[in-house]
């Protein structure tokens, strides 16, 4: 087994149930994320890793169990909700930039109207961030005008600009094209050095064994195998692992010589 | 053409004209905030309220105008309401046109999509925060078209206020070809007032489509 | 219990005068709609086609029908072409001839516009797999473009039947016009007719359009 490092936790979901009528998704679900620790969530398609975010955003409702936050509860339609949503920073597959607005308003909207922050200062700090993930003169372009990996860029910066404690990411490089899945997942490991707190949720297991801390293997709402990226990725302990790790590589039946 | 007639008879049209512009364009206002109410009860789920928006869209929407304008101007008299001819048309355009523009704004709401609300929300946006800075800029600017064929449809809507006597351009053209005979001429001048009010609403219609079509929204 | 004037319409034979009415308003709208279903999907296809003097002129027809209120229409017909013309038509074939006009114009370009929402991928598509052009039509394009127009086009039935009850302005006695007559014809006994009658009027049009409004609304969720 390996080692987990264990600094203050930062997010614990205890018990989780989450179904949809009669189909349940999220069955008893557990996890602690710990400061400055990168879990990686990965699992066939329609095994609740996409939801399992949401409930932790409180996106979505639940049916049982908790998610905390550095202790608080983060409950649907609770009075507090949007102050603990600023500490939680999510990213999608689809960026959902607002189209209306320049990618610098984008990334200030959410520090100056929700958190009251000085708009010189965020502003500054914006074109910071802009400037480190290569954006800087893209501060007043409008979405339609980015590539997808240009948008999902900004959607990173929008969600870093308000300090959140921790980031979530869901499968943000699914919607994007091949050569531009490479400049979000280097963000996302630049990120991932500088000791920020993450789940991400991934399709890419290159990148899900280079940046994970930790891997958990969802299957059917639950977690089914965890442990650290070498354990996982090269020496899987459940036949479903197994089975799931094989989808992604190919062979071919040796080739019968062609006859004429 | 008989241009005598048509100079003397200019000035009576343009009071026609203005009266038609004054009572439509009030009309309208009514209209907007009515649709907009409309669409913030059915949004914001608000429960008896919701099913009486529903009720009223589908009276609104499924009955002429006119036999609105009657019912109001003739029959709600016999029950103590009274209107006068005015109050009548911009009380029976703003019900028929609440309908037409809550769905408008409804339709802009819809198209804005539950993503963006939930990328909102998850910024740490407040409810109201999401509705005022995300929802409604675009719901505005998606619904604007539908929102100004709304504002043609109604305008031309209110040719048939001379029912209710109130003196329109349609009473105006109506009495003097009673009165003269002049009929040609009564009714091209009854087309160029028609025009003059609708032509500059209808290009800034499609002035504002083609705009938002570059805008691009959506992704 | 205030005198609600409803008492007028199970006197004699008005209730059954009321839908005589209402009969001249549909039989109108009904002819004009068949003539404006045919005659648009006609010219809708043809705009189809790149022929910028036809495109040119329906683009004419079709703004100058539009922009002018159905009223100013039905007085152009019925009064102008007895002055010009020298016709002495009557107000129901008048109000025919301004409805055809109009639900033909506003017809042919639902028919445009749901022919060319099939995005032009579609007829690629189709004609990758080997299908001829009138296969590609018949069993691709139409089967989606009809989908996309029957909801449409039930709307504007609605709105034609609407429009109907405008021809009161030209003098034809459809159910406004009855309802007036009984409404006088009752004014010493029954003063309180008007909110009875008109009421009545205004329920009996919902009645007619509403189911149509919701089938409409129906098909427009299943094929949307």
């Amino acid at each position: 087994m390996g080692v987990r490092p264990v600094p203050g936790i930062v997010l614990e979901i205890s018990h989780l149930h989450k179904a949809y009528g009669q189909n349940t998704v999220i069955e008893d679900l557990s996890l602690t994320v710990r400061e400055g620790e990168v879990i990686v969530i990965v699992g066939p398609s329609g095994c609740g890793k996409s939801t399992l975010l949401r409930c932790i955003n409180a996106l979505e409702s639940n049916q049982g169990g908790e998610v905390r936050l550095h202790g608080e509860p983060v409950l649907k339609g609770s009075k507090n909700l949007p102050e603990i949503r600023q500490k939680i920073g999510m990213v999608f597959q689809n960026y959902e930039l607002f189209p209306h607005m320049t990618v610098l308003d984008n990334i200030m909207l959410a520090p100056v109207k929700a958190q009251g922050r000085k708009k010189s200062e965020v502003r500054e700090e914006a074109l910071a961030l802009l400037k480190r993930v290569g954006l800087e003169t893209k501060a007043n372009s409008f979405p339609r005008q980015l590539s997808g990996g240009q948008k999902q860029r900004t959607a990173i910066v929008r969600a870093l600009c308000m300090h959140p404690d921790i980031l979530l990411f869901d499968e943000v490089t699914a919607a994007l094209d091949p050569e531009m899945v490479r400049e979000v997942l280097e963000v996302i490991l630049d990120l991932a050095n500088q000791g920020k707190t993450m789940l991400v949720v991934t399709h890419e297991m290159q990148f899900a064994r280079a940046i994970a801390d930790w891997v958990v293997f969802l299957d059917d709402g639950r977690i089914c195998e965890e442990g650290t990226p070498e354990e996982f990725f090269d020496h899987p302990k459940t036949e479903r692992a197994k089975k799931f790790l094989n989808t992604f590589t190919f062979e071919r039946k040796a080739r019968q010589p062609k006859t004429i | 053409m008989d241009w005598e007639f048509i100079s003397t008879n200019i000035p009576l049209y343009r009071e026609a004209a203005v009266l038609t512009v004054k009572i439509g364009f009030a009309g309208i206002l009514v209209a907007i905030l009515l649709g907009l109410l409309c669409e913030i009860i059915v949004y914001c789920r608000i429960p008896v309220l919701r099913r009486a928006v529903a009720v009223y869209i589908e009276l609104s929407r499924n009955t002429p105008l006119l036999i609105q304008l009657f019912f109001i101007y003739y029959g709600l008299p016999k029950i103590g309401i009274r209107t006068d001819a005015q109050a009548c048309g911009v009380a029976g355009l703003a019900f028929l046109g609440g309908s037409y523009m809550a769905e408008a704004f409804r339709s802009g709401v819809e198209a804005v999509g539950a993503a963006q609300e939930e990328s909102a929300y998850s910024l740490g946006l407040s409810r109201m925060q999401t509705i005022r800075y995300v929802i409604l800029p675009q719901a505005f600017a998606i619904s604007a078209p539908a929102f100004v064929a709304n504002v043609i449809f109604l305008l031309k809507e209110t040719s048939v206020f001379s029912a209710v006597s109130l003196m329109d351009l349609m009473f105006t053209a109506k009495d003097l070809i009673g009165l003269y005979y002049n009929t040609t001429e009564s009714l091209a001048l009854l087309v160029v007032f028609y025009l003059l009010i609708l032509l500059p609403v209808s290009l800034l219609g499609s002035v504002l489509e083609r705009r938002l079509r570059y805008a691009g929204f959506g992704t | 219990m205030p005198d609600l004037g409803l008492d007028v319409l199970f006197k004699g034979k008005n209730f059954a005068r009321l839908l005589g009415g209402l009969g001249i308003a549909l039989r109108i709208s009904v002819i004009a709609i068949l003539v404006s279903v045919v005659l648009g999907t006609v010219l809708g296809v043809l705009r189809q086609r790149e022929n910028l003097i036809l495109k040119a002129f329906m683009r004419l027809y079709l703004e100058v029908i539009r922009i002018m209120p159905q009223l100013v229409l039905l007085f152009l017909v019925y009064f102008g072409t007895t002055r010009s013309f020298g016709w002495d038509l009557s107000g129901e074939t008048a109000s025919v001839i301004v409805f055809s006009l109009w639900g033909t114009a506003e017809m042919s370009d639902l028919v445009r516009g749901a022919l060319s929402s099939i995005p032009g991928h579609q007829y690629e598509s189709a004609a990758a797999l080997g299908l001829k052009k009138t296969q590609v039509y018949l069993y691709v394009v139409l089967p989606q473009a009809v989908r996309r127009l029957i909801p449409l086009s039930i709307n504007l039935i609605t709105r034609m039947i609407k429009t109907t009850s405008l021809v009161l302005m030209i003098g034809v006695v459809e159910i406004l016009k009855v309802a007036q007559q009984i409404i006088e014809a009752n004014r010493m006994n029954s003063p309180n007719a008007a909110f009875g009658v008109y009421l009545t009027v205004f329920v009996l049009y919902f009645l007619v359009c509403w189911p149509i409004s919701v089938l409409a609304g129906k098909l427009e969720k299943r094929w949307g």
